[in-house]
């Protein structure tokens, strides 16, 4: 999957790889240091940074967290469960 | 009000499996991108201890005419995956709420298949000796997000953002 910014594709590969042997060989196994790929993770993260920019994404819909927040939806109640 | 769809699908394969899978499942053969139209963005939260991902992706953009918000929690169960399925679906197009809605519910459920198509085809890739009997799963799991098709678009975005929340969510740990 190439990247939102063709520019980042290859960063984004390059981080894509780290993240992944990451994720499955250490966080997954307890592991919390996410150190290894963080040089990669703010080149790659500025690249696309960038990239929305160009394409006028709004910044302020992307930083706002919903998830695990009270602005996350609910499901709504049914009889069962 | 927004329209809500909800399903639950099961992945023939572990929790670690799933979580490996997700973040590779696109390009797969049910899904790629190419137009660019709607941007959306994903968060997710991997909780390793317990064995839950819950994902939650909306749409960037657009929202008035149509909003897709669509929440998946995968849990373990004994050796399989389930994925648990939201969405709430919205309009706000004077005099077309109502249809839009109507259509974007049907959309989305008629994409709910291929997108549990597409992940189960990537996970098999991944773990081809893994579930090698279960064929693509009991009607599928679900890998993702999203709605519409178009919306999916851009779902590179919410990649990159997905993996971020994730390091994150390390760090709070």
């Amino acid at each position: 999957m190439n990247s939102i910014g063709e520019e980042c594709t290859d960063l984004k590969k390059k981080y894509d790889d780290c993240f992944n042997s990451w994720f499955s060989e250490r966080f997954l196994k307890g592991d919390h240091d996410d150190s290894v790929c963080s040089s990669i993770f703010k080149v790659y993260q500025d690249c696309v940074k960038n990239a929305m920019k160009q394409q006028n994404i709004d910044f302020k819909e992307i930083d706002k967290d919903v998830l695990g927040t009270d602005n996350e939806f609910k499901v709504p109640p049914t009889e069962n469960s | 009000m927004a329209r809500y769809f909800e399903n639950t699908t099961t992945f023939n394969f572990s929790w670690d499996q799933v979580a490996c899978g997700y973040w590779k499942r696109y390009p797969n053969p049910q899904r790629f991108f190419n137009a660019k139209s709607v941007k959306i963005i994903e968060e997710s939260i991997v909780d390793p201890k317990e064995k839950v991902l819950v994902t939650y992706t909306r749409n960037l953009g657009y929202t008035k005419v149509m909003s897709v918000v669509e929440r998946v929690e995968y849990r373990s169960v004994g050796g399989q995956t389930i994925a648990h399925r939201s969405a709430w679906i919205d309009s706000q197009v004077f005099g077309f709420s109502r249809a839009i809605r109507a259509f974007g519910v049907d959309r989305f459920r008629k994409n709910c298949t291929q997108m549990v198509n597409g992940f189960n085809h990537v996970l098999h890739a991944m773990f081809p000796r893994a579930s090698g009997a279960g064929g693509g799963g009991v009607g599928g799991g679900a890998p993702v997000r999203e709605a519409l098709r178009e919306m999916r678009d851009a779902a590179a975005a919410a990649t990159d953002r997905a993996k971020h929340n994730v390091l994150s969510s390390v760090n709070t740990t």
